[in-house]
């Protein structure tokens, strides 16, 4: 077993997702299968390998520091879920920390 | 003696400030996060304006729409290494950004694009002084992130998070370039503590402003502080656990929460408790500090590098270019401007301290004397400032206006009494000092042939007076002048009148 | 063949030189295929949105800048399948998910404006396995798309919608993104050509991003030469991207109309062929070697070792990142909300509306991503994950020392039963075995079709992988390919093809 139904409940909870106990379970095997397999890549001896997170090699990519205009309030709100006074009305936030 | 009754706080009673560092040594480490001044935002061309309509300056990048993709800002990246620079940092070389992974309705991404293990400036310091002593704070990291949005929180009884019904969120602030400067730990300050913490970030506040990178308004929450503190018996070899207090925003709060702190956790200690790693809130209207909400499980930010941008690797001419760019920082200015002003440390202390430096010195590159323009600024106009709650430098007078006045003092052109009219003719925008002296009618009676009828016609209307002064008694000369001064509107100079008077009798 | 079947069935560059002359008006052309996406589409699926009057308007456009003589773009007027990643400002954008039903995006995407700006019609966008991810268009919320060969099986994915569209006679022209072969693959077992060009030569901006460091734009079409026409249209630099080349596009066009590899080096990659491969996969894939050898090409084995390990690594890196890019789907801002009953507090709203608006797939791979960038796992994971990555690019720049191109077969097996993999998803990973290193290392890589297999006379798919930039090449030996083989068997494969994807009604013309 690489991983188990708790470390999955535990991911579900950081990624918000609100899971079933039988989803939970369905999730904690097949992911089990995958991560048994994925772990191959620690065959690698990989000392001195620097990582490799882009294809692309670049760097120093930049903007000019200009203003452009804006979408407006309007066309930013348009897709909301809820708004109310020009925001976002979301429910009530559990304070951060 | 206060006792904590906060729910979720370790039992103790507070124990006094001055005793509590009698016993425990604190160790200070300040996290300050401040605004750029850039005219677009991190990674959009968004504007950065402060009190703009909520959601009106929002675009798909920085509202986190599906599909857009951030693209740096050159001059942020030009600002921190800015800051870095004359923080006395390591720039690095190469660095990325990396995300920050955690879900927050202000966050529109639910990541925040910041810097992990890859900052843009390391290892510097910052001296400050502290009644005369100076502390050398050691800079750990300086690094570049976007700010979140802004929630309103609906409902409830006090607009606070906690007990609202819903919350209204205003993303204009969201991809803000913010730099966070981070201090290594800053042992050994013992009773000074709070006030290091205060010199600390006022030092950093006037670097910052210096350097133009920010306009640092804390009122508007553009420059904000998470102060650790934690204490451990004097004479410990370890230091105790730390609480970092969150979202400090006043210069005055910052040392407020190191001292309430300080207390608490002596407390804690003393009644045998352990002080719990957590993060607390301050309150300005009580000024103690409470725990945030205790976690379910530890964070977990899953730092990755950022795979929509690319690393960040300054030239070295570059970053040469911007060294030889610095302007002259604060340290530096006031050595140099107290040897060119030539004042004792107390009064540039004071001056520092109600932010007159720089007035005193264009007032005295204007023309006046250091003297004098320290007289001015500290006094007569400081108390202007006081009573109308502004700060100096926004009064409604140039330094180039208050020299013109101190040369019109200077050359009896004006009383100080005149003088201080002719001011308050400024703060009301009559105009310049000379329009308002001409305008008022302000100058000093210096027409000889007008002194001396009127020298005259005070002897004429009081000879005894004037018999007691030939006789030699020239104190009795006062009431004379007097008679003079009110016959001339209090435009003469009374000194002169005085030798006057007594020419005429003789006694010159 | 009636007169609307010989529109839809004409090449791309068909169909522009005949607008552009004057022939038909690009207007009739794009209501041909509308009706033919109208007679079609309830049994091929491969349209979550049809934008008919979007389409008419923008036909109509390029009728009127011809006829005023302005100069009109190589694919001016031909109607196109847009992979429902890309915003569209007059058009809902979904991704496949239910989190996103009927959003409508306020931005173009950069891919969306250059077709524009070209004079591609598009006619609507096309499904797709949610957030691309999958290799069967079945992780659809809104349902599967059917391969135009077999209603039975699927197209591919995760953008089989296009490839369903373009088999189909839908549309001649396909967009699709391709993360671990999502283009490639759809584009193999539909009997199409599939394009990955190199990474940061198409941009990203607008395209909803599923594993940002591999994620790539790229066509779908039914020749080579169609295909490089719209590689050319939907390349360059783009300085939304960071991530996007600011070199010169690759030519790709003259290289599909030069059709030449006599002294080509070709390097057949030994790690990508044996075990795990149908018999009729591998039979097509040696003779369309053979043939590049006939052709005058110098045919090589070359090993890339660590080939063996871009599977796991790939299932490391993009389930990381799409942990990450789809955290935004919370139910706050746009999309989805489910559970907001005045009580719950907003991160419950977000998990309940996260639980409901993703389908098991997407679930799967966010819960892994998490899990590999964990605290005490990235080491072990994300961190040689990376690693391997490296290892990959070295051995792709070791075997372009010694070859010009690299070949392979571009799926280990032709299309699948629909509903075979669905609970499986370690058999479905499979199906981008041979895609993903082209994703890992980020050079160009095509697929194009060498003939049926003859155990299911499904079509096979000869993957041919070129160096980053080089993507020139690769379309060189893709059309000399197309050309021979076309001119062996008398007529372009897809004309061997049996229902939908043979022309209405006239099954036994289009099967000859």
């Amino acid at each position: 077993m690489s991983i188990t139904r708790d470390e999955v409940a535990h991911l579900a909870r950081l990624s918000r997702l609100a899971l079933t106990d039988s989803e939970l379970e369905h999730f904690a095997e097949q992911l089990d299968v995958i991560i048994g397999a994925v772990a191959r890549v620690q065959e690698v001896a990989a000392v001195d390998i620097p990582p490799t997170t882009h294809a692309a090699d670049l760097s120093n990519v930049f903007r000019d520091d200009l203003v452009v205009p804006p979408l407006g309030t309007q066309a930013a709100l348009a897709q909301a879920p809820a708004a109310e006074q020009d925001r976002f009305r979301v429910p009530r936030i559990l304070a951060e920390d | 003696m206060t006792q904590l009754t906060t729910a979720g706080d370790a039992p103790g009673v507070r124990v006094p400030f001055d005793e509590a560092v009698t016993r425990y040594e604190p160790v200070l480490g300040l996290e300050t996060h401040v605004e750029l001044g850039t005219a677009a935002k991190m990674f959009c061309g968004c504007p950065t304006v402060f009190g703009a309509e909520p959601n009106s300056a929002v675009c798909p990048v920085c509202l986190g729409l599906p599909g857009s993709l951030p693209v740096i800002n050159r001059a942020a990246i030009e600002h921190t290494i800015r800051i870095g620079l004359a923080l006395h940092c390591s720039i690095a070389t190469w660095c990325r950004f990396a995300r920050k992974n955690y879900f927050y309705p202000d966050m529109p991404k639910n990541f925040q694009i910041s810097q992990y293990d890859e900052p843009l400036c390391t290892d510097g310091w910052l001296d400050v002084e502290v009644g005369g002593r100076v502390v050398r704070v050691g800079i750990e990291r300086v690094h570049l992130e976007e700010d979140t949005g802004k929630s309103l929180h609906v409902g409830g009884a006090t607009g606070r998070i906690q007990g609202a019904d819903y919350s209204l969120v205003d993303y204009n602030r969201a991809g803000i370039p913010l730099v966070e400067v981070v201090t290594k730990p800053i042992p050994g300050t013992g009773a000074l503590a709070p006030e290091v913490a205060r010199a600390y970030v006022t030092e950093l506040r006037d670097l910052l402003r210096a350097l133009g990178v920010s306009d640092v308004r804390m009122e508007q929450g553009s420059l904000r502080c998470d102060v650790n503190v934690s204490i451990a018996p004097v004479g410990s070899a370890e230091w105790g656990k730390r609480t970092e207090t969150k979202n400090v925003n006043s210069l005055r709060s910052v040392e407020r929460a190191v001292r309430s702190e300080i207390e608490r956790q002596a407390g804690v200690l003393d009644a045998g408790g352990r002080v719990v790693q957590e993060t607390r809130h301050f309150h300005e209207e009580t000024g103690v500090t409470t725990p945030g909400r205790s976690k379910e499980e530890a964070q977990d930010y899953r730092y990755f590098p950022e795979p929509d941008l690319v690393p960040v690797a300054p030239p070295a001419a570059w970053v040469d270019q911007i060294m030889a760019a610095l302007p002259e920082l604060p340290a530096a200015r006031r050595a140099r401007l107290a040897a060119e002003l030539g004042l004792p440390e107390s009064d540039m202390a004071a001056l520092r301290n109600v932010g007159a430096l720089d007035l005193v010195a264009e007032t005295v590159a204007a023309g006046a004397t250091p003297e004098q323009a320290k007289n001015w600024w500290l006094s007569e106009l400081s108390r202007v400032a006081n009573t109308t709650g502004t700060e100096l430098s926004a009064l409604a007078v140039t330094p180039a206006q208050v020299a013109r006045i101190c040369a019109l003092v200077e050359s009896g052109e004006l009383t100080n009494r005149l003088a201080r009219q002719v001011l308050d003719g400024v703060l009301a925008g009559e105009g310049s000092p000379d329009e308002v002296v001409a305008a008022r009618g302000l100058a000093v009676v210096t027409d000889s042939g007008v002194l001396a009828a009127a020298v005259d016609a005070a002897i004429a209307a009081s000879p005894e007076v004037a018999g007691k002064v030939r006789a030699g008694k020239v104190a009795a000369a006062g009431a004379l002048v007097g008679a003079v001064m009110k016959a001339t509107g209090g435009q003469a100079d009374a000194a002169s009148v005085r030798e006057l008077i007594l020419q005429r009798l003789g006694q010159g | 063949m009636t007169a609307a079947d010989e529109l839809i069935t004409m090449t791309a560059a068909q169909m522009a030189q005949a607008v552009a002359a004057g022939e038909i008006s690009a207007a009739e052309l794009a209501a041909a295929h509308l009706d033919r996406i109208a007679q079609t589409d309830v049994h091929v699926r491969a349209f979550l949105h049809v934008a008919r009057e979007t389409a008419l308007t923008a036909a109509r456009a390029v009728d009127r800048r011809r006829a005023a003589g302005e100069p009109l773009g190589p694919l001016a007027g031909v109607p196109l399948a847009l992979k429902d990643v890309f915003t569209t400002a007059d058009m809902p954008t979904t991704c496949g998910s239910k989190i996103l039903a009927g959003w409508q995006p306020p931005y173009d995407a950069t891919v969306t404006t250059r077709l524009r700006a070209a004079g591609v019609v598009i006619l609507g966008k096309t499904n797709m396995d949610e957030f691309a991810m999958g290799s069967s268009t079945e992780n659809s919320a809104f349902g599967p798309s059917r391969n135009p060969w077999d209603l039975g099986r699927v197209p591919g994915g995760s953008s089989g919608g296009s490839a369903a569209a373009v088999a189909a006679y839908q549309a001649p022209l396909g967009i699709g993104t391709d993360t671990g072969g999502s283009i490639r693959q759809p584009g193999a077992v539909c009997g199409l050509v599939g394009v990955k060009p190199t990474y940061g030569g198409s941009s990203r901006y607008g395209l909803v991003a599923f594993a940002s460091s591999l994620d790539t734009p790229g066509p779908l079409t039914r020749t080579v030469l169609d295909a490089a026409l719209l590689h050319e249209v939907i390349s360059g630099h783009d300085p939304r991207d960071s991530t996007s080349l600011d070199a010169p596009v690759p030519p790709v066009v003259a290289a599909a109309r030069a059709a030449d590899v006599a002294g080509l080096r070709v390097g057949v990659v030994t790690e990508l062929s044996g075990e795990g491969y149908a018999s009729g996969v591998l039979a097509r894939f040696g003779e369309a070697v053979e043939l590049l050898e006939a052709l005058g090409a110098k045919i090589a084995e070359v090993s890339c070792p660590h080939f063996d390990y871009a599977l796991p690594a790939y299932y490391l890196i993009a389930p990381s990142e799409c942990s990450s890019n789809l955290a935004r789907f919370d139910g706050m801002r746009y999309g989805l909300r489910v559970g907001d009953d005045g009580t719950a507090s907003a991160e419950e709203v977000m998990s309940l509306t996260r639980a409901a608006g993703f389908g098991p797939e997407v679930k799967r791979r966010i819960m892994l991503g998490a899990y590999a960038l964990s605290s005490g796992y990235y080491d072990a994971y994300y961190g040689k994950a990376q690693q391997v990555r490296t290892l990959i690019a070295r051995d792709f720049a070791a075997a372009f020392d010694q070859v010009d191109v690299l070949v392979s077969p571009t799926t280990p097996t032709t299309a699948f039963p629909i509903g075979e993999r669905v609970d499986d998803p370690m058999a479905m990973y499979l199906a981008d075995l041979c895609t993903i290193p082209a994703n890992l290392a980020g050079n160009a890589a095509i697929s194009v079709p060498c003939g049926l297999a003859p155990e299911d006379g499904l079509p096979v798919g000869l993957q041919i992988m070129a160096p980053v930039l080089a993507d020139d090449r690769m379309y060189r030996v893709a059309a000399a390919i197309e050309a021979a083989l076309d001119q062996r068997r008398g007529h372009p494969l897809l004309a061997e093809a049996r229902g939908i994807a043979a022309v209405t009604g006239t099954e036994s013309e289009a099967g000859r």
